[in-house]
């Protein structure tokens, strides 16, 4: 198991190393300077050289790419070109909006799905079933924007049981701040917990051929029970590597989905950073990012090995 | 023939007709604007209303069709064309440094959230079709060498790939001649699920700006059009909303409908 | 009265017939065989009477399980039945326990569900150690385990509330012959112990001659003969079973040859794979699976080389083949090296050919049946003029029309299939035809006439052969002489009547003596 670890937290280092590296040459083969966007285009030419140096951008790439590197590592995210202040600390502010929405988003679509699909494959084929899989073969074709434009339509604007769009701040208290967010986790939710419950079902429907569950059966288990106690652990193995690409893509979605409720998160950071030209802020919420989807496929490698032994004893 | 694999069928050719047809005819010109005419909601002159600007919305999801299908089309190409050859030479060398190195790419393109890189690329390199074609085909690469290569995979193990071998084919002959007619349906039904997911992203960047730029008509866009106007004018998020989960509804139904049809122990990855 | 009693018991799955009235009765104690080939519907019989039938069975008739009718029970009497009154045992050890728990939970969840009174635990251990497993800690998962240790599992888990009645489903056709003999006598010692009625389910007669009180013969759904082991041994009445009787015992004449020059030379091979790693910087270990192998196949020579699973032969035979390399030693055809790094060496590759194992696995189901034989074809600089005669006269050879070539492989029985395989391996009229396990999958009359027609390609042809199988019987007929290999090594080889009749080495020994035999087969 500890090898296990070890190995996995190996692939984990060179995966952000490579993608701190990939991540660094897209910004820099970038077109645009950005001192001298900041300046505007009737810059002095000495005002330029001294902004440039000013922002590390006189030193050589592979000088500017291990600063970048090993400032991240002490948590030093750079400054901001647009706003001179710490990228650290704009980070952080956003983070407080766009992490709790990919995890309520996340939490949501895990709770609708799992039954959903456990439901759905102990009726296989019957009229429950059939009804279910309707609804995620919809659920799935649904854009997540769209999708949260008409939750605005019919909850903000028509029932205004919620407002349209904004984020309350943490400093009102939870329940304001989770109330504003709530419509953009659901947004985010539903076309994920489609995908999620269909995963679900055919990875149950899978268990449910193999030997094993007739071993179950002929021991006197009733159906039912030899789903929940063989069927469950088993089908997991095929949910989990679904439901840590789903993290990938809440975040990601987020991004969008925080455009249509204007939500000051990361989102909102990249876009107002990529038409600023601060690129240094782009480059280091795309690599919180990548990191944070790196780290949560590693959580789902060791919760393989907690799910299946033969996993740990391999490797 | 499911009842699947014919609305399926169905719901996809409409879309593809749509947009054959957009070439040679539309109702309207879809950039004439008509402020007079300005957010009427669906009636007997413009079937689908128009937008802010006056434009015929039925004219505009005609041609919008072309660039979803346009993009999609390309993106799965990219992620076909490079894609099942990455597969195939993995699954050829199992285990070996070829392998190992496509594989762990694999991982790596995959541990990116592909919409994030897909906006950073499109912002670098300039919001556009092209670019937005570019950042979705690159993350088809991944989805169909893993599945090629895992169809491949247990091709290798069976008998008529060793006899092969006896017969003194090479690695290169058998994966064309053997492993990859095996495969097609596999590949095929991915390649529906892809199509649908490109059509997905390609509105999700052109809402955020990102993808087709003006004049080019997108779904995408006309989504981002409609957003301020979504209390006064519903229509306008309604039409291009429709379009796009039925176009999707559509394919997903066609995918599965193939896969019944043609296999039904078919694995495909849907994520 | 019985303690199973099945009673014209009729069953269709979606309209389509299965069972035709079958009868037959188990008592306490006594140990009754259901034999048959593939089809004939024995499997069927044991999921009617645990009520596990697939979705959209029709059943008809009565299944009197210890004085109930089980085809009238509820499912969950039936629950609270299965597990406790009745246990089952599968064929495949391998897939039949759940991967993710640990074999005592395995154990003690049925006597938590019917015993509630035991300590589980306790009780698992308890039955465990019965089945011969008192080595192994509760806390194993069933990976850890080899295939004869899982089935042990398997078995532990059928008796663990000690039922009145056992059904083992084909328990032994996944192990090896001499794991098979260990099962077999567990089954066998646990039955009698517990006065427990046994229902064992095999298509092996030799296995059932020497386990069963009764024999009941079935083919397509139907019973055709039943009655006491020694009586049906020793005068079957029925036509069916007399055939299958022969088809098991039948022996094959191949055609004299004098001794000649060695076509195939294997000089102290060594086959190695490397392991995974165990330790991140240590240098990966490896696996010998074949260790300094000596042989000669003389021109004309049909050797067989019999062995258990993981012995090393299907790495030998990839190797003689010369698909993969080797790292020592050396594998020559009339003098020229079998492998050749970078391109295969045409000219050797074209002297030889294989026949696989499994009927429905070597053959590309997308080609017609001409593309497929003719696949060798590639071996040659050119194709031959004469392609389409060739293809026929294959065809012809093996016992097909030449009608056939337009055909693709699913129009085929499993036993034409295995005549195509027969024909590719010939259509370039190779000097070495390896014969990889090539009637193992087969029914026994198939397997008869694959074994006939082998026998008389031999004079037609000359053929000069190497035969590979893990079962004796046939090995014995179908070849002059033998080679035993046992963990990578050959122990013993001979002229193949030596060997069985006194063999040298005792894993030989231990093997002829494991193998069951039918009464009567020399």
């Amino acid at each position: 198991m500890l090898r296990y670890t070890l190995k996995r937290l190996a692939s984990l280092l060179i995966s952000l190393a490579i993608a701190s590296l990939v991540i660094f040459a897209v910004i820099e083969v970038a077109p645009g300077d950005p001192a001298s966007f900041m300046l505007g285009i009737n810059a002095a030419e000495d005002t330029l050289a001294a902004l440039r140096a000013e922002l590390g951008l006189d030193q050589s790439k592979t000088q500017r790419y291990l600063a970048w590197v090993t400032g991240m590592v002490q948590g030093d995210f750079g400054t901001s070109y647009q706003y001179r202040t710490p990228v650290a600390d704009m980070i952080a502010d956003r983070l407080w909006v766009s992490l709790p929405l990919a995890l309520y988003a996340l939490a949501l679509s895990t709770l609708i799905a799992f039954p959903a699909g456990i439901y759905a494959a102990a009726r296989r084929g019957k009229a429950g079933d059939i009804s279910v899989m309707g609804a995620t073969q919809i659920g799935v074709a649904i854009p997540n924007f769209w999708f949260a434009m008409m939750l605005v339509l019919i909850f903000a604007i028509n029932l205004r049981w919620f407002s349209a769009g904004g984020f309350a701040g943490w400093d009102k208290g939870g329940l304001a701040a989770m109330k504003s967010l709530t419509l953009p986790a659901i947004a985010l939710a539903l076309p994920q917990a489609a995908i999620l419950a269909r995963v679900m079902r055919s990875a149950l429907l899978d268990v449910l051929g193999e030997d094993f569950m007739r071993t179950a059966r002929a021991k006197g288990l009733t159906r039912a029970q030899a789903l929940r106690r063989h069927g469950l652990r088993n089908a997991m193995i095929p949910v989990l590597t679904i439901l840590g690409l789903q993290f990938s893509f809440l975040l990601a979605g987020g991004i969008i989905i925080e455009q249509v409720f204007y939500l000051p998160g990361l989102g909102r950071l990249i876009f107002q950073s990529i038409s600023a030209r601060d690129l240094i802020v782009v480059e280091s919420v795309t690599m919180l990012l990548v990191f944070a989807v790196i780290v949560v496929n590693f959580a789902v490698d060791l919760a393989y090995a907690a799910v299946d032994p033969r996993l740990r004893a391999r490797t | 023939m499911t009842r699947a694999l014919i609305l399926g069928g169905a719901l996809s050719a409409l879309v593809v007709v749509a947009a054959l047809v957009s070439f040679v005819w539309t109702p309207f010109e879809h950039t004439a604007m008509d402020i007079p005419a300005k957010l009427q909601t669906p009636n007997g002159t413009h079937w689908f209303g128009t937008d802010h600007f006056g434009r015929d919305m039925f004219s505009m999801i005609m041609v919008g069709a072309r660039t979803s299908i346009a993009v999609a089309v390309v993106a799965v190409g990219i992620g076909v064309g490079l894609g099942v050859p990455l597969g195939l030479w993995a699954a050829a060398r199992q285990g070996g440094w070829v392998d190992e190195v496509i594989m762990r790419g694999n991982d790596l393109i995959f541990a990116f959230p592909s919409l994030v890189i897909a906006i950073l690329i499109t912002a670098i390199f300039g919001a556009g079709a092209v670019n937005a074609i570019i950042a979705i085909g690159i993350f088809n690469i991944p989805v169909f060498a893993r599945v090629t290569r895992g169809g491949a995979l247990p091709l290798w193990a069976r008998e008529f790939i060793l006899a092969a071998r006896v017969a003194g084919k090479g690695a290169a002959r058998i994966s064309v001649e053997h492993i990859l007619p095996n495969i097609a349906n596999l590949l095929m039904v991915q390649a529906t699920i892809q199509f649908s997911l490109g059509i997905l992203a390609e509105a999700a960047l052109s809402y955020v700006g990102l993808g087709a730029q003006p004049p080019t008509p997108s779904w995408g866009r006309m989504l981002a059009d409609a957003q301020t106007l979504v209390s006064i004018a519903p229509h306008m998020a309604l039409v291009p909303g429709f379009a796009i989960i039925l176009t999707v509804l559509g394919l997903n139904l066609l995918g599965d409908g193939l896969r019944d049809a043609l296999d039904p122990r078919l694995r495909v990855a849907r994520v | 009265m019985s303690l199973l009693e099945i009673d014209a018991l009729s069953l269709a799955i979606h309209g389509t017939a299965i069972l035709r009235d079958v009868s037959l009765r188990i008592d306490a104690g006594e140990v009754v065989a259901i034999t048959g080939e593939s089809g004939s519907g024995k499997s069927m019989t044991a999921l009617a009477v645990m009520q596990l039938l697939p979705d959209g069975s029709e059943v008809t008739g009565r299944v009197v399980l210890d004085g109930q009718d089980v085809t009238a029970m509820s499912e969950p009497d039936m629950c609270a039945l299965r597990g406790d009154v009745v246990g089952m045992v599968f064929q495949e050890p391998m897939t039949a326990l759940n991967p993710v728990q640990t074999i005592g939970a395995q154990v003690a969840e049925t006597v938590q569900l019917h015993r509630p009174d035991l300590d589980p635990k306790a009780r698992a251990a308890e039955v465990l150690a019965r089945v011969g497993l008192e080595h192994i800690p509760l806390s194993r998962y069933p990976h850890e385990l080899s295939g004869g240790q899982r089935q042990r599992v398997v078995i532990a888990i059928a008796i663990a509330c000690g039922p009145k009645l056992v059904i083992a489903d084909e328990p032994t056709t996944a192990l090896d012959v001499t794991t098979q003999a260990q099962i077999l006598a567990l089954l066998k010692r646990l039955a009698a112990e517990d006065g427990m009625g046994l229902m064992m389910i095999t298509h092996d007669l030799a296995v059932v001659a020497e386990m069963a009180d009764r024999i009941t013969v079935m083919r397509g759904g139907e019973v055709v003969e039943a009655g006491d082991t020694p009586a049906l041994l020793a005068a079957p009445q029925h036509p069916y079973t007399r055939a299958l009787f022969a088809a098991s015992t039948h022996r094959v004449d191949l055609p004299g040859v004098a001794e000649q020059a060695p076509l195939l030379r294997v000089q102290n091979v060594v086959r190695d794979y490397t392991l995974p790693r165990t330790r991140l910087f240590a240098p990966p270990g490896t696996h010998r699976a074949v260790n300094d192998v000596s042989f000669d196949i003389p021109r004309g020579g049909r050797i067989g080389l019999v062995g258990e699973s993981g012995c090393g032969k299907s790495t030998l035979t990839r190797a003689i083949l010369g698909l993969e390399p080797v790292q020592g030693g050396s594998i020559t055809l009339d003098g020229t090296p079998v492998f050749t790094a970078g391109a295969p060496d045409l000219t050797v590759r074209r002297r030889m050919q294989v026949v696989f194992q499994d009927p429905y696995g070597s053959f590309n189901p997308r080609h017609r049946v001409a593309r497929l034989i003719s696949e060798p074809f590639h071996l040659l600089d050119a194709p031959p003029p004469d392609r389409a005669d060739r293809i026929a006269q294959a065809l012809i050879d093996v016992g097909l029309s030449p009608e056939d070539a337009q055909k693709y492989p699913h129009q085929f029985s499993g036993g034409q299939r295995q005549r195509l395989a027969i024909a590719r391996a010939l259509i370039i009229r190779p000097d070495l035809i390896v014969f990889d396990e090539a009637v193992s999958a087969l029914d026994v009359s198939v397997r008869a006439q694959i074994l006939d027609l082998i026998a008389q390609l031999c004079c037609q042809y000359d053929l000069t052969y190497l035969f590979i199988s893990h079962d004796l019987s046939v090995v014995r007929t179908i070849t002059d002489s033998v080679l035993v290999m046992q963990n990578g090594k050959i122990v013993e080889q001979g002229a193949t009547e030596t060997v069985f009749t006194a063999p040298a080495h005792p894993y030989t020994r231990q093997l002829i003596d494991a193998a069951p035999t039918l009464p009567g087969a020399a």
